[in-house]
């Protein structure tokens, strides 16, 4: 039996958006919420003064890192405090410290952002491989998926931090090292939420709506399921840098860190304070709290994002 | 729910045979050959030779492997290279220092985690709530280690009131029979060594567990707030229930389920090893002996912890699984 068409109607100005409600894209209507939000703004600010100080850091101070020029001056039962030439007095070793603290800044920068962008690149890989056989679906899908996420559940069944020093260990001690481990070790995180994302994405009506329209299965999964499912990822990306930048001080802190002494890093200069720090606390404090104070910056940041980018807080 | 429970020990099965193949092949990738990295730098010819016969490192990966499944499989997983000290030993020996301190800190975290993460949420936007949740907010960003140094600063060398290092003192002539310093102390009634031991767990438990309790308050507050908006909270009390009951049996039981997810995430984590905090408080665990292992390359001690870890970790996710059939009925149809 077939059904008769109904006589076609006009409905161009239903498509017509309405001038009270504008269509507003996810992304602009997230940046609108975003700048909105005094959580997001406070983010921003300790991030981008954080990256500002990690780029010109020889710009803010006339002195090098790791020369130890006034070592002279450090005794075991002190050491030099705040002066003229020194505005945050010297460390330990006798070099500068807000040198080293303006110098550390680029090490932690450089080694979070490196470390989760290797997490990032190889998780979603991972994770658009196995979300994307999941969706396109077929016996082949289903058991390139299996394997993934089997590969993904053994990498989670060691906790992260264990497993980013196992891997340090493995590749011995370079500044690449630290970056590597880390980053793998945030591979599952990210391939596991992509997929999860894109799967939960597969069930939306606009998917059943492409593929009434005769889309191919492929095209719709890689065109309109993956861009997305990558909203919780880039919010996850950015609360992993808070991550990567501890884990990056506490691999220094045992010992697995950047092995050149020239080199300024929160984590080793954390440690060195420790046996004077009776005598010179501010060594211990100041590098502790900017690695803390980073973090919460990139939090305070990706919270605001999840947020800005769930659409059920769309007002 | 057996069959769940089997179903899902089944399930570990795979997971373990991968890890497994990892870990063989991680101890081969090793820079240099293994056996040199198993003696060292000082490896001589004949302690090369001597180790590649005892450890089979020229006979063919497969026939290598199926060797050292063998031996897992009948418990042995070898013996530490710098002590001679077999792997299994050394984990009973140590695993109790780490639940003590472990189960000390999630405690900690729940106890108090739990009642401000509520409180919070049922007084948004007060000032002790904007306090508490700023609070939990440096909580979860303040690394580990220099919240220990911090602690050890202010307790040990400024105020000096608790210690900073070890178990127990090492003049206390204390009996052990469990490893449970704490437990031992009160089995024995050594009052003195039991009242020791507790007063050294503060500050690496308090260290330990503010990161877990800054999380636990924070989901709490999270979920208590989802709650409280559904329908049945707001049908529970308009019936005319006692807020006490809506709290308990309408509020708190359907925001448990991600609390309980979160503190069984926590506890896995907890009991796999505070490598860091153990390492600072020179803290007689698995995770400061996993830090030396590395330190010296101790290959099969490494190789065995992580394994048992894997194994802890696996069996605490089962067990929050199965808590979850206990908290929801939803589950338990299923």
């Amino acid at each position: 039996m077939t059904i008769p068409l109904p006589p076609a109607e006009p409905t161009g100005d239903l498509l017509v958006p309405l001038d009270d409600e504008p269509g507003v894209g996810l992304w602009r209507a997230a940046w609108r919420r975003l700048r909105r939000n005094p959580t997001a703004i406070v983010g921003a600010a300790i991030v981008g003064l954080f990256v500002l100080v990690a780029i010109a850091a020889p710009l803010l101070t006339p002195y090098q890192p790791g020369t130890a020029q006034w070592s002279g001056q450090v005794t075991p039962s002190s050491v030099p405090g705040p002066s003229d030439a020194h505005w945050l007095g010297l460390d330990r070793f006798g070099s500068d410290l807000a040198t080293q603290m303006l110098y550390g800044a680029r090490q932690s920068l450089l080694y979070g952002i490196v470390a989760t962008a290797i997490g990032l690149v190889l998780g979603t890989a991972l994770g658009v491989l196995a979300g994307g056989a999941a969706s396109v679906g077929g016996r082949v899908g289903g058991w390139i998926d299996n394997l993934v996420m089997r590969l993904v559940d053994i990498m989670l069944s060691v906790p992260s931090l264990l497993l980013a020093v196992s891997i340090a260990a493995v590749l011995g001690q370079n500044p690449y090292a630290v970056m590597i481990a880390i980053g793998v070790a945030q591979v599952p995180i990210f391939a596991r939420l992509l997929r999860g994302s894109m799967l939960a994405q597969g069930r939306s009506d606009y998917v059943l709506a492409a593929s009434a329209l005769g889309l191919r299965r492929r095209r719709i999964v890689m065109g309109h399921v993956l861009p997305n499912s990558l909203g919780p990822t880039i919010v996850q990306a950015t609360l992993n840098l808070a991550t990567a930048i501890i884990e990056v001080a506490a691999l220094s802190f045992l010992g697995l860190g950047q092995p050149d002494p020239a080199v300024a890093e929160w984590g080793r200069m954390l440690v060195a304070a420790q046996d004077r720090f009776q005598v010179a606390p501010l060594l211990a404090i100041l590098p502790g709290a900017a690695i803390a104070i980073t973090a919460l910056g990139f939090t305070l940041f990706g919270e605001a994002l999840r947020e800005a980018l769930d659409p059920r807080s769309r007002r | 729910m057996l069959r769940f429970v089997l179903r899902r020990l089944a399930l570990m099965v795979p997971v373990l045979v991968g890890l497994s193949i990892l870990l063989f092949a991680w101890v081969r990738a090793l820079p240099g050959d293994p056996a040199r990295a198993l003696l060292g730098q000082r490896a001589t010819p004949e302690g090369i030779a001597r180790v590649n016969e005892l450890y089979g490192f020229e006979e063919p990966l497969l026939q290598q492997y199926l060797t050292y499944v063998k031996a897992l499989l009948t418990g042995d997983f070898g013996r530490s290279i710098k002590t001679g000290q077999p792997v299994v030993e050394s984990f009973i020996e140590k695993f109790p220092g780490t639940v003590e301190l472990g189960l000390t800190a999630l405690l900690l975290a729940v106890v108090v985690g739990v009642p401000l993460g509520y409180y919070a949420a049922r007084h948004q936007g007060r000032t002790l709530d904007t306090f508490i949740v700023s609070g939990s907010l440096v909580g979860v960003v303040t690394p580990v280690f220099f919240l220990a140094i911090l602690l050890k600063l202010v307790f040990a060398d400024w105020l000096d009131v608790l210690p900073t290092s070890l178990r127990q003192d090492a003049r206390m002539d204390a009996t052990h029979i469990t490893n449970f310093y704490v437990l031992d102390g009160i089995m024995t009634q050594e009052w003195d060594a039991a009242w020791n031991a507790a007063v050294h767990l503060v500050l690496p438990a308090v260290a330990l567990g503010t990161i877990p309790l800054a999380i636990i308050v924070r989901i709490t507050r999270a979920a208590v707030a989802d709650v409280l908006n559904e329908d049945y909270v707001r049908t529970a009390a308009s019936k005319g229930l006692a807020s006490q009951v809506v709290s308990r049996r309408h509020v708190l039981r359907n925001a448990l389920l991600p609390v309980v997810t979160t503190i069984g995430l926590q506890a896995g984590l907890l009991f796999s090893g505070a490598v860091l905090t153990e390492t600072v408080f020179a803290w007689n665990g698995i995770g400061k002996y996993l830090f030396e292992a590395i330190g010296q390359r101790d290959y099969p001690v490494l190789q065995g912890y992580i394994l048992f870890i894997a194994v802890i970790y696996a069996l605490i996710n089962l067990a929050v699984d199965v808590a979850y059939g206990v908290i929801d009925p939803r589950v338990r149809v299923q």
